[in-house]
């Protein structure tokens, strides 16, 4: 057992950190918001020029083959600075889609693109009436000789607004709440049929409602089994839950450390608040929900990639339990601590606890996560 | 990064698994699961059998009878003890006063004590509490007077465990009142058997017999038990306070007593099915269960950590392990209570050798212990530094506040 980085990994990890800390200061990341995608083009490109975007993938499919770890480091890193790239959407769900569903031929011609910076994904999956359920799929996929068929209504689409490409789960067989029957589909943006309308989310980010009308995918653009994709969503899910915990975990020892300073500094009743022990203590439990949720974030992200999908599951839904409370506690108790300034739309401690909250809602909220395990046979073994 | 055990740790823990499997004696094992309390002839009998495999005091150094493993094979040694249902090695000789004394003691001590406290020829307490000096330690008010080659003893300590089975209790006492409070106090061993000590039992409110009142009058230790220097008690304190990292967040502790509820509400029939298929009760089960995941890892990023610390320098790490080890302690109790249910009402008391039932049980065999279990853990938040102690030691250490 150890918890040591290799040095490639020390030297990814400080070669982001040190990138944010030039270029991803609060005001910058107001300016990147204020754009019309939200987000900044040229760190985008930055990203691809660190390896950031391709360290997930295999070598030979053009990536740096990292695993993992890697994507923990880079995620950490962004929930810190509160990133708004689309990382998430383009690399661990799109990505990740492709990189364990895709065959030979669709890992060659997609992987060397995204990996550069040059194209941007996005996974059309949720609907209006799913809910957490990753298996609710109501969209339908129609076969047409060889061809598929796809029509319905795709929502919270991550960056689908920009997305070059997405990838759709629809139905091709089965009840719209079966578990099978569920395909995945590669489908260009601007195809005909595809219709999205973009928005701005509570935490700072982007997304789209995507309305799919009769639009074709020709056989090659299929991604896996058109009937058997559910558990490929599964996973990469739960490899998004493992990112997003380090996102979580990032963005809460930013809150700490916002807060603990704050105390140091702010006076009132000519003394630094922080002497004051009903405050103290609370600083003192935030720590303590900020090492519990570093734990879990490590044990998802050493099971993410495991291959024993029961294990798996009760490990990432463990670890989705204790990063939503802890989310949840250090979110509210930093904005508490700072007082009004904390109320305000202008300093970051506001939109840390905004980007937290929405982080326990995705992929399951924390008493999802906890009802599912509830049904499992338990963590002690 | 990788978080599995290794091999080599993998067959460590099956070598400490097998053995306490062969050697763990049942009516022991039996008696700490369903949550009865050892007797002094329990734990005198386990630790004789640890003490003749050397595993008495593994984290001891090897000259002492110690073992050389690293902080993780110690880590997956007591846990393996704590989940097989083996007593807890007495801390107040093993972890307490034994390392002071290898640290700071005198050669002549080292050589008297340290062997009899490995092979528990000696029970050692604690006389730290007092009546008024509880969190605030510092203000203890039990003097040392020197008189010819004695310390001359006079006060009263409170709270002290299992002083009743004691021959030996280390001591801090006053040695001057002149200065700040912290820096007039003394680490003194003294014989339980010399005139002037009286103990006497305090009932807990699980209705046991666990802490006692222990009075000094004219007490007298000879000169050379005091430990270290004079008047730097605090720091052998402190040292000793901060020094029990490994193990204190009883995560193996919690485990065997999550298995146990499992177990108990499978079998418990509560109204119309077994209390394990209520779904409330399974969500406050994964609850905790999720708690207890977490602790166990966070637990093995400290010690993970540890050998990039200055040896001997507490880990403010630990406040965390304890906060949570016992806040989830504690709510492994609650859940028992969930489990027994109505039949946690009847009292009995056990008798005078603390060995076994007076008389055939009122209601389910298993349900007798369950409330005073539940009485008996609110202490874990409060002893060892209370949990606010530990959050004022987080701010302070950690935050910088």
């Amino acid at each position: 057992m150890n918890f040591d980085l290799s040095e490639e990994q020390q030297l990814l990890k400080d070669s982001v950190e040190r990138l944010l800390a030039d270029r991803y200061g609060f005001e910058n990341r107001k300016t990147f918001q204020k754009t019309p995608e939200g987000w900044s083009r040229d760190l985008w490109r930055q990203y691809a020029e660190l390896g950031l975007l391709g360290v997930a993938f295999a070598e030979a499919d053009g990536g740096f083959g990292g695993g993992p770890v890697e994507t923990m480091l880079i995620e950490e890193a962004f929930g810190k600075a509160l990133t708004l790239e689309p990382y998430l959407a383009t690399i661990v769900l799109g990505g990740g889609l492709i990189r364990r569903g895709g065959d030979t031929e669709q890992r060659a011609a997609l992987v060397a693109p995204v990996a550069a910076g040059e194209m941007l994904l996005a996974f059309a999956h949720a609907e209006r009436q799913s809910g957490h359920d990753l298996f609710d799929v109501g969209a339908s996929a129609r076969k047409d000789g060889a061809a598929f068929v796809l029509s319905g209504e795709k929502g919270l689409v991550l960056h689908g607004d920009v997305a070059d490409k997405l990838i759709v789960s629809a139905r091709s067989a089965g009840g719209r709440r079966d578990r099978g029957g569920i395909g995945l589909f590669l489908v260009d943006a601007g195809a005909p049929g595809v219709s999205r309308r973009g928005y701005h989310t509570q935490d700072g980010l982007r997304a789209a409602e995507i309305t799919l009308t009769d639009v074709r995918v020709e056989p090659q653009n299929v991604l896996g089994d058109p009937e058997g994709a559910y558990p490929l969503i599964e996973r990469v899910v739960d490899e998004a839950i493992a990112a997003i915990s380090a996102e979580a975990v990032g963005a809460m020892s930013e809150a700490l450390d916002m807060t603990v300073d704050y105390l140091k500094t702010r006076k009132q009743f000519g003394v630094a608040i922080g002497a004051f022990q009903a405050l103290q203590h609370r600083a003192s439990d935030m720590v303590v929900a900020l090492e519990q949720a570093r734990s879990m974030m490590m044990l998802a992200t050493m099971m993410a990639s495991d291959d024993n999908s029961a294990e798996r599951r009760k490990a990432v839904s463990a670890a989705k339990v204790q990063i939503g409370r802890s989310a949840r506690f250090i979110g509210q108790q930093s904005i508490q601590l700072h007082g009004g300034i904390g109320m305000t739309m202008e300093y970051k401690v506001s939109h840390l606890f905004k980007r937290l909250t929405m982080i326990d809602i995705a992929f399951g909220d924390a008493d999802y996560h906890l009802e599912r395990l509830s049904q499992s046979d338990g963590l002690i073994g | 990064m990788d978080l599995r055990f290794t091999d080599e740790e993998l067959a460590f823990r099956e070598e400490v698994r097998a053995f306490v499997k062969a050697n763990l004696p049942d009516s022991i094992r039996q008696k700490i699961i369903e949550g009865r309390h050892p007797g002094k002839d329990d734990l005198v009998t386990w630790t004789r059998i640890l003490h003749k495999k050397g595993w008495s005091v593994p984290h001891w150094p090897v000259q002492w009878g110690g073992t050389g493993w690293s902080p993780v094979q110690l880590l997956i040694f007591n846990d393996e003890l704590q989940q097989a249902g083996a007593p807890e090695s007495l801390a107040f000789g093993t972890s307490m006063v034994g390392p002071v004394i290898y640290t700071f003691g005198s050669e002549a001590q080292k050589q008297r004590f340290l062997p009899r406290i490995a092979n528990i020829e000696d029970w050692w307490c604690q006389g730290f509490s007092e009546p008024g000096a509880g969190s605030d330690l510092a203000g203890l008010k039990t003097t040392a007077k020197r008189d010819g080659g004695d310390w001359v003893i006079n006060g009263q300590k409170t709270w002290t465990t299992l002083a009743q089975y004691a021959n030996w209790i280390f001591v801090l006492a006053r040695t001057d009142s002149s200065v700040k409070k912290q820096e007039g106090i003394s680490f003194i061993l003294v014989d339980m058997k010399s005139p002037g000590v009286t103990v006497r039992p305090i009932q807990t409110v699980d209705g046991g017999h666990e802490i006692n009142e222990v009075f000094f009058d004219d007490v007298r230790a000879p000169l050379e038990n005091l430990v270290g220097e004079e008047n730097k008690g605090w720091n052998y304190a402190k040292f000793l306070l901060g020094n029990e990292r490994n193990g204190i967040a009883r995560v193996g502790i919690s485990k065997q007593r999550l298995r146990r509820i499992r177990q108990l509400a499978s079998l418990h029939t509560y109204g119309d099915k077994p209390k394990i298929e209520d779904p409330l009760f399974r969500m406050k089960l994964a609850a905790v269960e999720v708690e207890l995941k977490a602790l166990e890892m966070t637990q093995l990023r400290v010690i993970a950590g540890e050998r990039n610390r200055e040896k001997g320098k507490p880990d403010p790490a630990s406040s965390v392990l304890k906060i949570k080890g016992s806040e989830i302690q504690q709510a492994t109790s609650e859940l028992l209570m969930d489990v027994v249910g109505p039949y946690a009402l009847p009292y009995e008391t056990e008798r005078s050798d603390g060995d076994r039932w007076n008389e055939p049980p009122v209601g389910p065999d298993w349900a007798a212990t369950i409330a005073p279990t539940y009485f008996n853990l609110r202490k874990v938040s409060i002893y060892g530094g209370s949990n606010e102690i530990q959050r004022g030691i987080i701010a302070k250490a950690i935050l910088g506040l």
